[in-house]
């Protein structure tokens, strides 16, 4: 037991995985890198594309070239958004009692994932649409594209929140509300790290993409180089990872220390010395000839790439590290609630089994599908059995007929809902309303199930 | 139980997902898996004629749904996800547990889905001439794809209504052929089909011009195509029907028509056969003499059709109740299984984000109201929609009501009202909560949610007495 008490110890999920433990954690950090890569590409890309068309109201071909980017955006968050769904559901599935509990607490938040990524989807479509048509009114063309960026930018703190949140029990009790859970460490800084990583990804993808064989340099841009739009690109891959090696050592040190072990520092540090090359190489590229300017383009990725599955799984022994002795505590509940509920199931069966039927089939019928509405002399909701004993005295089949079929005779009185109930056990129910005896008692039933006839459903 | 309580005390927790849910279904059977054949059909049609006119309009209709699928659609399919979570976590982490490899199946099939539609989308004005053929193939590709998205959802959508044989064998294959499998997906897939149509038919009214010989056609095409989906769809909707289990068949009354109009349900359920037989007659009347169309005859029919879906979608959520997965888990996320221990303990022994363990004097309507929200919120509000204010009313009048009578009702309920769980707790707290609603209808105050008011946990001493609680027993 916690000695402090300061973490909520709920129960777990009793049902079994669906999935190898160790499988599915690969699963969760390499599905998430994909669909990250993505997302990088679309917000990197929406940054760029407004960069981009800002400066090209000097520079007509950069305005070109924003459009160009923005068409790359449209489809990059289509891929992004299809294959975040398998890390949710991965996630969803390991770190069920956690990722939920984040979620709810910034449930209102959360939500809004739905309307305001649906908007910037719709914004950045319309923002690629109306380029020639809003040619004449840049500012306002400039202004729908920089919405559709702004929101993409405001969502990560969304995601980002709630990653961090799910890995502090203790933190669930002091949260109110998603702001509160928005400045906990380390969300902040992550967020700057996430953002310069966007803009680093889609530069290098942009210094490639603009400048492979077969894509007509010349004919698109009049005035715009191979070699200067690859040296341009690089050359933010190269400022924005520059400024990852202030932001990546202050994600570092502002890291909740739970989660953190050697094990884990050493992947970082292997993941940023890969970078450190990378960063040598690309700044090899940006001050390269207009000839040799791209083949080192290979191999930075190939280092990046390692450095991101560095980060990756590094951030997996985190999560890890952060949450695996809560969760040792959440599964040693989770079974001994199992055994609690077992015998309890055990003992109301025998409860069952040994106490015997009070009363006949019609009155316990009776008292458990009619007494909550109809009471013997008053009025409780419907007419009372004094009444219903007048109008269908020597007529049980009316009762049967009307509590299957009921109509509506007294407009002052709520509708009777029908029961569709087995023959047997209506006629029952009509025998005992039209002959009473005395020596029935009409007890209010208790919530217990010891001595309740075993009619859950009718 | 188990999860801190995300509640909407104004809408209810029933609307957020309804309204995210409804939203998709009109958009994925509509737009997607519908619509992809349909554009097909279309671009082959155009093939065959050789018509450039006729291949730009199916080409504008597959920019309308591309539009549409890949921002509102994607999302909202996302929001389905994320407020159910939000919602009611217990049951769809035990969903996930159970249905993991069938939501990854379908994970795969939806990036394919996404990859295709890309590509067909982005290659239509390029992949001319020799090559329209290969693009035909992309199509078709896509359209099996969208269906395939269908067909796995559907497996897990009649899982909840009818486990079939699952709760005894644990067998996957058992949990995805269950009984409403195959039925429901017969019936899904030509109404998708249809309704692409309809959407389609509005869709003309912007994309052709008034009178012109391209609307007529493509009215004629659509009406054509819609009525060729027909009788599939009435044999499907009569298997689905057979095989609803019955006692939620006796819940369709309700969810028709609410239980205030109950007795109208049978006058409700002829309007909505009418509806659908006004689509039938305007689809007669776009195959047979399109050219003599009104305009509004091109909106009619797809307003009733989203009419008809989402009443369809609330009944088929509605008469699941009072489970959200048969034989396993009650609406409320209770599991089936621990009812006993909870009516024998009572529930907040055993809830994790409760401030108290014990009722006293002086906690009683704060351990009530806890009661309230872990029992009751899933589907009630406390003065919102759906307000159990306003239901008990109905039943018993104004307040102030009579305590023993509101216990009483709390111990039947489930049976005078067969969509209600049983009451999952002891009797010390149905007497509190009783005091609770009674509080309730004297001095209205919204229930927060832990999305705004955060959660609490017992103090440590109330932990060591629920401790000396659950260790008690034979």
């Amino acid at each position: 037991m916690d000695p402090t008490n300061t973490m909520p110890l709920p129960n777990d999920i009793p049902l079994p995985m669906p999935l190898d433990q160790v499988l599915g954690e690969a699963l969760l950090v390499l599905s998430f890198l994909a669909h990250i890569l993505f997302i990088n590409l679309m917000i990197g890309g929406s940054v760029l594309t407004l960069a981009c068309e800002i400066a090209g109201r000097k520079r007509p071909d950069l305005d070109k070239l924003a459009h160009e980017i923005t068409k790359t955006v449209t489809v990059n968050k289509s891929i992004g958004v299809v294959l975040g769904v398998g890390p949710l559901l991965t996630i969803n599935v390991l770190y069920t009692t956690y990722f939920y509990s984040a979620n709810a607490l910034t449930g209102k938040v959360w939500i809004m994932i739905v309307p305001l990524v649906s908007i910037a989807f719709l914004l950045t479509y319309a923002h690629k649409y109306t380029w020639e048509k809003l040619a004449p009114f840049k500012g306002l063309h400039i202004a729908l594209g920089a919405m559709g960026t702004l929101l993409f930018l405001l969502v990560p703190f969304i995601f980002l929140t709630n990653v961090n949140l799910m890995l502090f029990p203790d933190k669930w009790l002091e949260v109110k509300g998603f702001l509160s859970a928005l400045v906990l460490p380390n969300v902040l800084p992550r967020y700057a790290h996430f953002v310069l990583a966007c803009v680093a990804v889609t530069g290098l993808f942009l210094a490639i993409y603009f400048t492979r064989a077969g894509y007509p340099v010349e004919q698109v841009f009049p005035t715009l180089t191979r070699a200067g739009l690859r040296r341009g690109f690089y050359g933010v891959t190269f400022g924005t990872t520059l400024m990852q090696f202030v932001v990546g050592p202050l994600v570092l040190f502002t890291l909740p220390p739970r989660g953190t072990t050697w094990h884990m520092v050493g992947i970082f540090v292997i993941g940023a010395g890969l970078a450190i090359t990378a960063t040598v190489l690309l700044w090899h590229e940006v001050v390269a000839s207009d000839q040799r300017i791209g083949w080192r383009f290979a191999p930075i990725v190939a280092l990046l790439t390692c450095t991101v599955l560095c980060m990756g799984y590094g951030r997996h022994l985190y999560r890890e590290g952060a949450i695996s002795e809560h969760r040792e505590l959440v599964q040693q509940k989770t079974v001994e609630y199992a055994r609690l509920a077992a015998a309890a199931q055990r003992r109301a069966e025998l409860g069952i089994d040994l106490a015997p039927a009070v009363g006949s089939l019609g009155q316990r019928v009776f008292q458990s599908v009619c007494a909550a509405c109809h009471q013997e002399e008053s009025v409780l909701v419907g007419p009372s059995l004094a009444e219903i004993r007048e109008i269908y005295a020597g007529n049980p089949d009316g009762i049967v007929e009307w509590t299957r079929a009921p109509g509506r005779k007294r407009p002052e009185y709520p509708q009777m809902p029908a029961f569709r109930l087995p023959q047997a056990r209506l006629e029952a129910v009509a025998d005992y309303i039209l002959n009473p005896s005395s020596d029935e008692p009409t007890t209010v039933p208790s919530t217990q199930p010891a001595t309740q006839p075993a009619t859950t459903q009718p | 139980m188990d999860f801190p309580i995300f509640h909407l005390d104004f809408f209810g927790n029933r609307t957020l997902i309804g309204v995210i849910a409804i939203v998709h279904v009109y958009i994925n059977h509509a737009l997607a898996v519908g619509a992809a054949p349909l554009i097909l059909a279309m671009e082959w049609w155009g093939w065959r004629r050789k018509d450039p006119e006729w291949d730009r309009l199916a080409y504008r209709v597959l920019f309308v749904c591309f539009i549409v699928t890949t921002t509102v659609g994607a999302l909202t399919g996302v929001g389905i996800w994320l407020s159910a979570s939000l919602v009611n976590p217990a049951a769809i982490g035990s969903l996930i547990r159970v249905f993991f490899w069938a939501w990854f199946f379908e994970w795969g099939v939806f990036v394919t889905e996404i990859i295709l539609i890309l590509a067909y989308f982005l290659t239509w004005k390029r992949w001319t001439g020799w090559r329209k053929p290969l693009h035909i193939a992309l199509g078709a590709a896509l359209s099996i794809m969208s269906w395939l998205t269908m067909a796995v959802i559907v497996a897990i959508l009649g899982f909840m209504m009818d486990s079939g044989v699952w709760p005894e064998t644990r067998n996957f294959f058992h949990g995805v052929f269950n009984p409403i499998y195959l039925p429901q997906l017969l019936f899904r897939t030509p109404y998708a089909m249809m309704s692409a149509g309809l959407l389609t038919l509005l869709l003309t009214y912007f994309l052709t011009k008034r009178r012109s010989e391209l609307r007529a056609r493509a009215i004629r095409f659509v009406s054509l195509w819609t009525l060729a989906w027909t009788p599939v769809c009435a044999i499907g909707a009569a298997w689905y029907w057979r095989v609803i289990p019955d006692h939620m068949l006796a819940n369709i009354p309700v969810s028709l028509a609410t239980q205030a109009l109950e007795g109208w349900y049978l006058t409700l359920a002829w309007i909505i056969a009418g509806s659908g037989a006004v689509i039938l007659l305007v689809m007669f009347w776009g195959a047979a003499a399109p050219r003599r169309m009104p305009r509004a005859a091109l909106l009619v029919p797809y307003a009733l059709s989203i009419c008809q879906l989402g009443y369809f979608e609330r009944v088929r959520e509605f008469i699941r109740k009072p489970v959200v997965i048969e034989d396993y888990m009650y609406s409320n996320g209770i599991r089936v299984a621990d009812l006993p221990l909870l009516k024998e303990q009572g529930l907040l022994a055993h809830a994790t984000y409760v401030p108290v363990r014990a009722i006293t004097d002086q906690n009683r309507l704060v351990a009530g109201r806890e009661v309230f929200k872990i029992s009751c919120t899933r589907c009630h509000t406390s003065g919102g929609i759906n307000a159990v204010t306003d239901k008990l009313r109905g039943l018993y009048g104004p307040s102030p009501w009579d305590h023993d009578v509101l216990i009483s009702y709390l111990a039947t309920m489930h049976n005078t009202r067969p969509y209600m769980p049983p009451f999952p707790g002891n009797d010390e707290e149905a007497g509190a909560l009783a005091d609770y609603l009674m509080s309730l209808s004297e001095f209205p105050m919204p229930l927060e949610g832990a999305q705004t008011g955060g959660v609490q946990i017992p103090a440590r001493r109330a932990e060591k007495g629920a401790e000396m609680i659950s260790g008690a027993g034979p």
